[in-house]
């Protein structure tokens, strides 16, 4: 019952939405359903009320059923999707939108196609939710975004619609082999490929999941997209919906064709760690505050990339966890950004300094978003870090090095670009900006909570998963 | 048989009936309701309720499936002619005539789908044919439709001949007409008289589904055509002539050499590459969806190389998917002032709700999950899968599956994202009952999308 609730609700409310005529009440509604959905996540996550299944004949003429069900791996993604909105909802309560009725009503329809994703337990519907999840995307991006929004969420759409339909092809075909003609991924598990069949079925999957990450080749579409977008949209779009893509490696990619994951798993690597590389090195060229941001985001998704397919018990175990740290971090990170943004009337940052005197509270939060980021110890990407490094390491020694050089190089960009926006000498554009309203703050507060919670104590995370 | 010579009579009783009724308005009435009456006289026959017992020395057949497509028919044709009843009024000064000429069009379209012997074909081809040529012309004063008219006799006239031809040769290696004989003959290899004759029939019928490179008639027939009778051509008129097609060549391409399934699957990615990379450069609606028409006959031409249950399912939900999805979209083309896609800047601040069903049909072309079109076209793509082999086909395919969103959503983006020309009209009044039509047809697409087997289960039962 409870995954029902967790697409249920925010479906409804996002339907819902649609029909109101009046901005704030709109606004209201989200907020308020957002935190309904969290509160039916954490009764699941504490163990009140748990029915984690749920099965319905669907397509009965394809044997599509409509089956949903909550995992240890879905419950932490689910619980991801369920914090964020809330904190996103809260952080930017002060902005204004045209047609405010409708943007919440994608946003709230987006959450519904992200929970759909992580609990769907038959492959139809998982390809449903993957595209519901997308189509919101699209129509934020591109109605409320910046000035070149239309053709860089196109680019978007496009990369992530072509790659879904190769997945498309590879389903249709698993589905065909099954023998009691079957979706689920029960069945999927249980086939029998042979070496020749896993080898060219795993790159139709992973190919619609590589351009999700985004992993190297296929990520041109990223920065654009996230530079674009509205601020609320960038923030689902980095904080969980590139975890559907990593989330779906190991849900379905890993189980189905394990000798080709094994097979192919040193060219991913190598891809993952030259995406680490490369997107730090630009990242620290970068001047726009949201191409900064995204890049890193990239570097990051790489690492954990790599550690899946390092595939032992130490690393998988560091990605899920650090899929949730980095979806909470990422997000603040770009609270920060949007609030710079709001106040300086700019995001380049060789026009921005000092902003510290201004804004004190802004800089101390930023201050500890940033070191999680960095993946420094007493926060909460430490721990996935640390597990992935440690599963790398006990993989391939190189690579486990030079992925390390990754962190170094988020040392340099994250340091030099507090350095430049909040140190230094007064630009003109910070004179006369204020410190942060409450409604940021109290969205970074809890963010910061978050990372200092589970940066010392991490075990229920840990738990969870199990 | 009920809808067959139904719809023949109806024809005749509307072409004479203008002698007597002189209010224009009247004859969209007395036609959505000899429809209805079409309507429930097939689904009787689906019953196994025969009005009339005819002898028709198995030049017909009329099986579950065949009669189950004429009802899909006869609906879209009611839906047509519900939405754009008021355009067809006017087109000109002879309402009375274009709807008795839709009527033949119809009675052309029962016999293509349930033919059983080749001069059945060719008949039903011409029933069609010839009452297209004057509607595309219908639009006297005008020297587009004219010319269009003029384009598409000749170059139907062309391939007219070269099916009978076709005919011709294969009559004279089998001696019968009938298509069992035909099939049967097949055990025993064919003969080089017989094959030529096969494939002048197939040329003939790429012709009239307009796949590539036979296709070039299309875009100016349909650019040039009053609107509302390419509607009519792009969705009924194409999907039937498919229909017929794939029955013809049903269980065929087994049992001819490589070499045919070879030169079908070299036509469908033609056919796919030529819609749709021309469709995206296209700045006229109009002339996007003849092109669009194109590149999802690509798509329809599946069945012919796959030839099992799937594809045969598919191509009823593929008919119904592409048929409601293109009126819908050419219902609201024909309320807007200016055809470009400029014409639609702005349409979702004026008018939210005939932006949000166009949306829905454009996504339902593009094959978009939630919308009847994914499922149309994960059919095409299962019957491929199942075969096991043509793999390179469909990732061919699917790459221009995705090609398709490109010119689909620069109407969407247009609608929605882009303000409108200053001040403007971008809309003819548009009634209200018409809004709730296209809503409905919407929710439908919808519907479909979640639980195809709305229409599957009929193809059964």
């Amino acid at each position: 019952m409870i995954p029902i609730l967790l697409i249920g609700a925010p479906l409804l409310t996002g339907i819902i939405s649609f029909f109101i005529n009046n901005a704030t009440t709109a606004k209201r509604l989200a907020l308020f359903s957002s935190i309904i959905t969290l509160a039916i996540m954490l009764v699941d996550v504490f163990g009140l009320y748990t029915s984690d299944t749920f099965s319905a004949p669907w397509i009965p003429v394809l044997g599509a059923t409509f089956t949903v069900s909550i995992d240890g791996m879905s419950k932490l993604l689910c619980l991801l999707t369920a914090v964020s909105f809330p904190i996103i909802f809260i952080a930017t309560y002060k902005n204004e939108y045209k047609n405010a009725s409708s943007f919440y009503a994608w946003m709230l329809l987006s959450q519904a196609g992200l929970m759909g994703v992580f609990v769907a337990a038959d492959a139809l519907l998982f390809y449903f939710f993957w595209e519901l999840a997308l189509i919101p995307a699209y129509f934020l991006c591109s109605q409320w975004g910046g000035e070149k929004r239309i053709q860089a969420t196109f680019k978007f759409f496009i990369y992530t619609f072509a790659g879904s339909l190769l997945m498309l092809v590879g389903i249709i075909y698993l589905y065909t082999l099954t023998p009691d003609q079957s979706f689920s991924i029960q069945a999927f598990y249980n086939l029998k490929l042979s070496v020749a069949q896993q080898s060219w079925l795993f790159w139709l999957f992973f190919i619609a999941f590589a351009i999700k990450m985004p992993i190297f080749p296929f990520h041109t579409w990223q920065p654009d997209a996230y530079e674009q977008s509205p601020i609320a949209a960038t923030m689902v779009l980095s904080g969980i919906m590139v975890k559907m893509g990593l989330f779906a490696v190991m849900r379905w990619l890993l189980p189905i064709f394990p000798q080709a994951s094994h097979q192919y798993a040193h060219i991913i690597i190598t891809l993952s760690i030259i995406g680490i590389i490369y997107a730090s090195l630009i990242a620290i060229r970068q001047d726009d505050l949201k191409r900064l941001v995204a890049y890193s985001s990239i570097a990051h998704i790489g690492l954990m990339c790599a550690a899946i397919f390092a595939q032992n018990t130490m690393s998988i175990q560091g990605v899920m966890i650090q899929m949730f740290s980095h979806g909470i971090n990422i997000i603040g990170l770009w609270i920060i950004v949007d609030a710079i943004e709001c106040r300086t009337g700019t995001r380049k940052i060789s026009q921005l300094g000092g902003l510290a005197t201004k804004a004190p509270i802004l800089t101390i939060l930023l201050v500890i978003v940033a070191l999680a980021n960095i993946a420094l110890p007493l926060t909460n990407a430490f721990v996935g870090e640390f597990l992935m490094f440690n599963g790398l390491f006990q993989y391939n020694i190189i690579a486990a090095a030079i992925a390390g050089l990754g962190i170094i190089l988020a040392a340099v960009y994250m340091l030099s670009m507090i350095r430049n926006v909040f140190y230094g000498e007064e630009s003109s554009a910070v004179v006369k900006a204020v410190d942060i309203h409450a409604f940021i703050k109290i969205a970074l507060i809890l963010i910061v909570l978050l990372i200092l919670v589970f940066g010392v104590y991490a075990k229920p995370l840990l738990q969870m998963i199990q | 048989m009920n809808a067959l010579i139904l719809s023949a009579l109806f024809g005749i009783i509307l072409m004479l009936s203008s002698i007597v009724i002189k209010n224009k308005s009247l004859f969209k009435h007395i036609v959505a309701i000899e429809l209805l009456v079409l309507l429930a006289t097939a689904y009787a026959e689906l019953r196994g309720n025969i009005l009339f017992h005819v002898n028709v020395n198995n030049m017909l057949a009329f099986n579950h499936f065949n009669i189950y497509i004429s009802v899909i028919i006869i609906a879209s044709t009611l839906l047509f002619v519900l939405l754009c009843g008021k355009q067809i009024e006017n087109v000109g000064l002879h309402v009375a005539e274009y709807f008795a000429l839709l009527f033949f069009i119809l009675c052309g379209s029962f016999m293509v789908v349930s033919f059983q012997n080749l001069l059945i074909l060719f008949l039903g081809i011409e029933i069609i044919s010839i009452p297209l040529y004057i509607l595309t012309g219908s639009d006297k004063k005008n020297l587009k439709s004219n010319e269009a008219s003029l384009k598409y006799f000749l170059m139907g006239a062309f391939s007219t001949g070269l099916m009978l031809m076709g005919i011709a040769l294969m009559y004279g290696a089998t001696g019968s007409f009938q298509l069992s004989v035909l099939q049967i003959g097949t055990l025993g290899g064919y003969s080089f008289v017989e094959l030529a004759g096969m494939a002048l029939l197939f040329v003939a019928m790429l012709f009239k589904v307009s796949a590539a490179p036979f296709h070039f008639w299309t875009p100016d027939v349909y650019d040039g055509a009053p609107t509302v009778f390419t509607s009519f051509m792009a969705t009924i008129v194409k999907t039937t002539s498919l229909i017929a097609f794939i029955h013809l060549f049903e269980n065929k391409f087994e049992t001819l050499p490589p070499t045919w399934s070879l030169s079908i699957s070299i036509i469908i990615i033609l056919t796919l590459f030529i819609g749709n990379i021309t469709a995206i450069f296209q700045q006229s609606v109009k002339r996007m969806l003849a092109y669009s028409s194109i590149a999802q006959a690509g798509f329809m031409l599946f069945p012919l190389l796959t030839n099992n249950v799937i594809a045969k399912e598919g191509i009823a939900l593929y008919t119904v998917a592409y048929s409601i999805a293109t009126i819908g979209i050419f219902a609201i083309l024909m309320h807007m002032k200016d055809y470009t896609l400029e014409g639609f800047n702005g349409l979702a601040q004026k008018q939210p709700l005939l932006a949000a069903a166009n949306t829905i049909f454009l996504l339902s072309l593009a094959g978009i999950p939630l919308t009847a079109g994914f499922f149309a076209k994960y059919y095409m793509l299962s019957s491929v899968i199942k075969t096991g082999q043509y793999l390179w086909l469909i990732i061919i395919a699917v790459f221009f599956a995705a090609v398709s969103v490109y010119y689909y959503f620069r109407v969407i983006q247009a609608m929605y994202f882009k303000q409108s020309i200053e001040g403007g009209l971008i809309t003819t009044h548009i009634s209200f009952r018409f809004k709730i039509g296209i809503f409905i047809l919407a929710l439908f697409i919808l519907f479909i999308g979640v639980f195809p087997q709305a229409i599957l289960y009929w193809i059964y039962f």
